[in-house]
């Protein structure tokens, strides 16, 4: 018997689509050919009208809700929010869910052999910018027959590419999902990204990003730069509520090992985050980040960005989180009321920091699916 | 406007029809909602109830959840054509500095609540030496929203004092009486207390 629950999409499986058509990139650079790998929920309408784009943020992939088989101890990555009676109803909407350009998991990225040298491209994969990651995305709409979507939508950086989406093909959605995310990086953002890179760049293994070549990864830098994140995500309160003080022992040993059970934690994911995620497409996402600003082209002005959109935009961001604050989340909604855009924006009480959108949380979930409800498809 | 509230039916009447609204304390939506679906307005409604909010995202109004005492610093000088906030001054922690945020915000202001200086909420508190408690202003004393209550006359004189002139008034019950005694004598006949006004 399955235990896979029957609010989940089931057991999912992904595709491939190969382009040959180069990209070209923001940098100047141009990717020649490359592999999307994407999931599907639901089925596409005859009018093609019930489509949702879902965007990734920094450490997840294409696999966002239902399982790859049967004893997967876990759904994929937003799975409380896609599926059948959920907000992005998988009876109502047909889903797309590709992981980016640059990425560890399937799609074209470091690890991937660069068809010129028969070789990994490592740190010569071009850096990708957000923007870049929304041309990739058209590319797979324009593959699948989707000329608009009804939404695209994120969390955090996933949130980003929503914004970037509504900037750059207006026409080519109606709501734009943007949840925990910001207009841009603060110095303070830029900072801990800084010091992320850092960590995996003097690692020794990292041999200039070269490291698939010497048969080792940067794992011990990887780790750190993880274990750095993790903290960004989590709130003081929910450290404290799940770790407080707790020792791993029953006392103190007057030592450098692991004391605290929060040490204990943090080593453990970001262990498994070394063990499993791509030194490179980390730097590489976080470069992302870092040059993510839709309004730079207007002179800082978000609003006048926004005077040429007609999207319909859903915000949400959760009290605890300081990564991307509610602040952040109220700079966004400002400029579109500025520019007189339809937006709706909620602020849910949450201890879960910015991991929050991650999170089931009846308030989110019920004004998520309120909004989606009143999104209009064909049937 | 069937289903509106009375003192909603009036503010509709009130407003000219493709303007741009800000719904300060919006409760469930049903005002904007109606407005947007009779008179082609646009805009935004603000609450801070979450149920609230929920309401007006299924009503498929535009929503912002925010705390009114926080001022309205995310919104531009005269950017709406009309601010309205019913029934909400009274449960503020600082009632004028909203009100002025209003005059700022928009080219037209339209406040209501519930006039304290009501007969009844007299001789409640006259004959039975106790706070009133009345359809308008339901709760106790101590469990009350309500902890900026002003009369016709105070609010009046505020207007008068801080430069902000009254264009319109209007005063309603809830049991949609005749409204003579209400015409006559509004600052004792007046249940809910309707003006629209602008910066001088």
């Amino acid at each position: 018997m399955s235990s896979i629950p029957t609010t989940s999409v089931g057991i999912v499986r992904p595709k491939t689509l190969h382009f040959d058509e180069p990209l070209e990139l923001v940098s100047g650079k141009k990717i020649e050919q490359y592999d999307i790998v994407y999931e599907t929920y639901g089925e596409l309408n005859v009018a093609a009208d019930n489509a949702i784009l879902v965007c990734h943020a920094l450490s997840a992939d294409h696999h966002a809700a239902g399982y790859h088989n049967e004893n997967d101890s876990k759904p994929g990555w937003w799975d409380i929010c896609i599926g059948p009676g959920k907000p992005i109803d998988t009876d109502r909407f047909f889903v797309v869910s590709p992981s980016n350009l640059g990425h560890c998991s399937g799609s074209t990225g470091p690890r991937s052999i660069d068809p010129k040298t028969d070789k990994a491209y490592g740190p010569d994969f071009p850096i990708v910018t957000v923007s870049d990651w929304v041309n990739y995305q058209k590319r797979l709409a324009d593959k699948l027959g989707i000329s608009q979507w009804a939404a695209v939508a994120g969390g955090s950086l996933g949130g980003m590419q929503a914004m970037q989406w509504a900037v750059q093909f207006p026409d080519m959605l109606r709501n734009a999902i943007v949840i925990a995310s910001a207009p841009k990086l603060s110095a303070q953002n830029i900072a801990f990204n800084a010091v992320a890179r850092q960590a995996i760049m003097n690692d020794p293994n990292f041999h200039g990003g070269h490291y698939y070549e010497h048969d080792t990864v940067p794992a011990s830098g990887l780790k750190v730069a993880r274990m750095l994140g993790h903290i960004t995500y989590l709130s003081d309160d929910a450290m404290g509520d799940k770790f407080g003080r707790e020792l791993k022992n029953e006392q103190l040993n007057y030592d450098y090992g692991v004391e605290f059970q929060v040490e204990s934690y943090l080593r453990y994911q970001g262990e498994s985050f070394a063990g499993r995620f791509d030194a490179n497409t980390y730097l590489l996402m976080t470069k992302a980040l870092d040059y993510f600003d839709p309004a730079e082209k207007e002179g800082g002005n978000l609003a006048a960005v926004f005077e040429k959109v007609q999207v319909k935009f859903f915000l949400a961001s959760f009290t605890t989180d300081w990564r991307f604050s509610p602040e952040r989340s109220r700079e966004i909604v400002s400029a579109l009321t500025d520019a007189k855009r339809d937006v709706s924006y909620l602020e849910f009480e949450s201890n879960h920091g910015h991991d929050a959108f991650l999170v089931q949380n009846d308030d989110y979930i019920d004004a998520f699916g309120a909004y989606m409800e009143n999104i209009e498809v064909s049937t | 406007m069937n289903g509106l509230r009375p003192e909603l039916q009036k503010i509709c009447e009130w407003i000219e029809p493709g303007s741009r609204v800000l719904d300060l304390g919006c409760g469930d939506g049903a005002l904007l909602s109606w407005l947007q679906n009779n008179c082609d307005t646009t805009g935004y409604g603000v609450e801070i109830d979450q149920a609230n909010v929920l309401s007006c995202l299924k009503k498929g109004v535009n929503i912002i959840q925010a705390d009114l005492d926080a001022g309205l610093t995310d919104f531009e000088d005269a950017s709406f054509d009309y601010v309205i906030m019913t029934q909400a001054l009274q449960a503020l922690q600082r009632p004028d500095k909203t009100l002025y945020e209003m005059m700022r915000v928009g080219k037209k202001s339209i406040v209501t609540f519930p006039n304290f200086g009501l007969w009844k909420h007299r001789l409640h508190l006259s004959i039975k030496g106790q706070m009133p408690v009345s359809k308008a202003l339901p709760a106790q004393w101590y469990d009350t929203q309500n902890i900026h209550l002003c009369t016709v006359k105070d609010f009046e004189s505020f207007c008068e004092n801080n430069g902000m002139a009254i264009s319109k008034k209007d005063f309603v019950d809830y049991d949609h009486r005749p409204a003579a005694l209400m015409k006559l004598w509004p600052n004792l006949f007046g249940e809910v207390a309707l003006y629209q006004i602008n910066g001088k």
